[in-house]
């Protein structure tokens, strides 16, 4: 018994505080991600979508050798995030933070970088004021103002009068309502009625049943994504809500490869909003698809191209600045960087340092044998338009 | 421990509990080896003091009175929020936000002490873990008050005694945690090793027959649940003030069911249980996540599983039993 306790404490010593060896020309990225619980789907996306791209481009840019070091918040803890930013910077020397799946985390190292002067990419967190924490922060996801206010004005122009809305009452789902009904409204639509559910809700029927008795054209739904598409998809069916009466009209999360596959037909004609689709029709997607899949035999998704334009952005800025991996350095390099990615022509707006792309509106039809979001209308170069206000 | 029969041998064995011995001296000094040693972990090290702070006010209810809590994080969360929305207010000077943190959960505390003193066993876990799930709707519902899932923004703790800057490698971070702690650990024993202390265990082995002596069990209990919540929300707010972020996840069921699962690894009932559990949870949960990012919760599992196997007491119980084992041959 002394022995094994001996022995582990030893263990424990050992593999405690081993230090590592601190090469020189490397640029090393601190990753801070949900690996675990939770999230862990979301950050694997964006692992996998970082991985690709230093697959494609090779570990060595601008003469610096990339070093990854990955690290897991195990979901929604700034506290946590904070150190790790800190202890990415202090004791590993990190160049640059990136990562980011959700939007309390990225805010709490968000103070990190702007103390410590250190680039940082955030490839999924979309709560509009992110960018606004620190100067040197850039964004290669999308905002949830940039979609739900473009859905809402695109709504307001295609016929549809009355919108009945109803999301998750919680920080992203308030946020999403607040910017579709500003976008609907600004465009002449009328909201005839609204209600918050809980995030962790497990029937829809009742909320249905309130927004089908309201007779709105369209009824707008926002739900985090994880089993309640599927819950969703069984609300409609049973209340017989007939899409081609009443619109169904969502953001992204509503309309992904498994929302689609748990809510089976009843997704037919489901209008979303998105910034990317693995069916989005592009010579250059169909090949980050095919190389997608041949590495980690599943479709890309939003998360995944946000970590890969994420990579690349981080990779063109190093080249520009020919290697320098100073804070002030890169982002100025940042700055009105463009490119053509896998979603569509995508940019770091040079003020806001916010990503400006094109915003699709799709529908969900059967193609092949197969459930997929078609899009059929796009707005090129949105902004966000929650910090388009925030000037003003 | 051979006890005289004369007037004062309550006196003398309430004094000899409470002597310092040479093991806990070198313990606290060792404490301090990280300003020296390991200066690239004082932010482990001050959150890992945070925690052991926080283990040791659920070490004073679960460990010493016997209340099974499965929400405790409710009062640090209470804590934190109470700190950090005095900050964020203009107001962030440290040593008196954890002061006001320590009256906001206290009397949260008090208040629902009314409650929890009535019940014992499965129904307080039941209790304890709705009364969690409650708060933490609340908080998520007033988002106008406590900016809701996207996390209170605006924190900016001062400079402590308007001399020592939040650093950001934690030196001030690590010396002003481990000092809180200490001061509260010292509070923490002296309280245990009253009769006070000796009353609740007596209340943890049998509620009903201790106030047939002449202790009253409930109103023990209302006591030592308020300053229990107290104190866990002075490390919410040590935690709050230290990272100058705060979200909802500062008062949720994982925090709790965490906190708990470190209390048995270090040993429930013991002063240094959640200390010693909080650090080796700690480092682990460090080391296992570096290297292993995705699937560290395997190894963390091994970890607990082991522990529980081979010392069921948790490790101080496993080093309590070998001391005396080694003593006697």
């Amino acid at each position: 018994m002394q022995k094994v306790l001996i022995g582990l404490a030893g263990l424990i010593l050992a593999t405690a505080f081993g230090g590592a060896a601190n090469a020189q020309d490397t640029v090393k990225i601190g990753i801070i991600n949900e690996y675990s619980g939770q999230f862990a789907d979301t950050g694997a996306q964006i692992d996998n979508g970082i991985k690709l791209y230093i697959k494609q481009h090779g570990d060595t840019v601008a003469g610096k050798k990339i070093e990854l070091i990955r690290k897991d918040t195990g979901g929604i803890a700034p506290d946590v995030s904070k150190r790790l930013a800190q202890e990415l910077i202090v004791r590993d020397h990190a160049d640059i933070l990136a990562g980011f799946s959700l939007t309390p985390n990225a805010l709490a190292a968000a103070d990190v970088s702007a103390e410590a002067k250190k680039f940082m990419v955030v490839m999924n967190a979309a709560t509009a004021i992110i960018t606004t924490k620190s100067p040197y922060i850039a964004r290669t996801s999308s905002t949830t103002a940039q979609l739900n206010y473009t859905l809402g004005v695109w709504a307001a122009k295609n016929g549809i009068k009355t919108v009945y809305t109803m999301v998750s009452d919680y920080g992203p789902g308030i946020d999403a309502e607040t910017w579709f009904q500003t976008g609907f409204k600004e465009g002449g639509g009328q909201v005839i009625g609204s209600v918050r559910f809980p995030v962790a809700n497990p029937d829809f029927s009742a909320f249905v049943q309130a927004a089908k008795d309201a007779h709105p054209d369209a009824i707008y739904i926002w739900i985090p994504g994880g089993a309640q598409p599927g819950a969703v998809g069984k609300a409609l069916a049973e209340r017989g809500i007939d899409v081609t009466k009443t619109k169904v009209l969502g953001q992204d999360a509503l309309g992904t490869e498994t929302a689609l596959k748990s809510m089976g037909s009843v997704a037919i004609g489901i209008i979303t909003v998105a910034d990317y689709d693995y069916n989005h029709n592009s010579p250059l997607n169909h090949e980050f698809v095919k190389a997608f899949n041949d590495e980690f035999h599943r479709n890309p998704d939003f998360f995944a191209v946000g970590g890969y334009d994420g990579t690349r952005l981080i990779y063109e800025a190093l080249k520009k600045t020919g290697g320098k991996a100073d804070g002030d350095s890169l982002i100025a390099a940042a700055k009105g960087m463009g490119w053509e990615s896998p979603r569509g022509p995508i940019s770091i707006d040079p003020e806001t340092r916010d990503i400006v792309q094109t915003v699709y509106i799709r529908r969900v039809e059967n193609v092949g044998d197969e459930l997929r979001n078609v899009e059929f209308d796009s707005f090129p170069n949105v902004k966000d338009p929650a910090k388009a206000r925030m000037a003003h | 421990m051979a006890l005289t029969r004369s007037f004062d041998a309550p006196g003398l064995y309430f004094q000899s509990r409470t002597r310092w011995r040479l093991v806990e001296i070198v313990f606290w000094l060792a404490t301090l080896l990280p300003f020296a040693l390991l200066p690239d972990y004082l932010i482990l090290a001050s959150q890992i003091a945070i925690t052991a702070l926080f283990a040791l006010s659920l070490d004073l209810i679960l460990g010493y009175a016997g209340i099974v809590s499965l929400g405790h994080a409710a009062f640090f969360g209470v804590g934190a929020y109470a700190a950090g929305l005095l900050s964020k207010y203009g107001w962030g000077e440290p040593i008196t936000g954890l002061l006001a943190a320590s009256i906001a959960a206290g009397i949260v505390g008090y208040a629902t002490s009314f409650v929890i003193c009535r019940f014992r066993h499965l129904a307080l876990i039941m209790l304890t873990l709705g009364f969690g799930l409650m708060l933490e709707e609340l908080a998520n519902s007033a988002g106008w008050l406590t900016g809701g899932f996207d996390g209170l923004q605006g924190i900016e703790t001062w400079k402590l005694f308007g001399h020592f800057e939040f650093d950001l490698y934690g030196y001030v971070a690590y010396a002003y945690s481990l000092a809180v702690l200490f001061i509260l650990f010292v509070f923490a024993r002296r309280l245990i090793h009253s009769p006070f202390g000796l009353s609740l265990r007596g209340i943890r082995e049998n509620y009903v027959r201790m106030p047939a002596i002449g202790a009253p069990s409930r109103a023990h209990i209302r006591t030592i649940y308020t300053i229990s919540a107290a104190m866990a929300g002075i490390a919410g707010a040590l935690l709050a003030q230290t990272t100058e972020t705060l979200s909802l996840d500062s008062l949720g069921f994982e925090r709790s069911a965490e906190l708990l699962v470190i209390l048995v690894l270090g040993g429930a009932g013991r002063l240094y249980g959640g200390l010693v559990g909080a650090m080796i949870y700690m480092i682990a949960r460090d080391r296992f996540s570096g290297v292993e990012p995705q699937y560290w919760y395997f190894w963390i599992g091994v970890l607990l599983v082991t522990v529980v196997m081979i010392l069921p007491n948790g490790i101080l119980g496993g080093l309590a039993k070998l001391a005396a084992r080694w003593s006697r041959s």
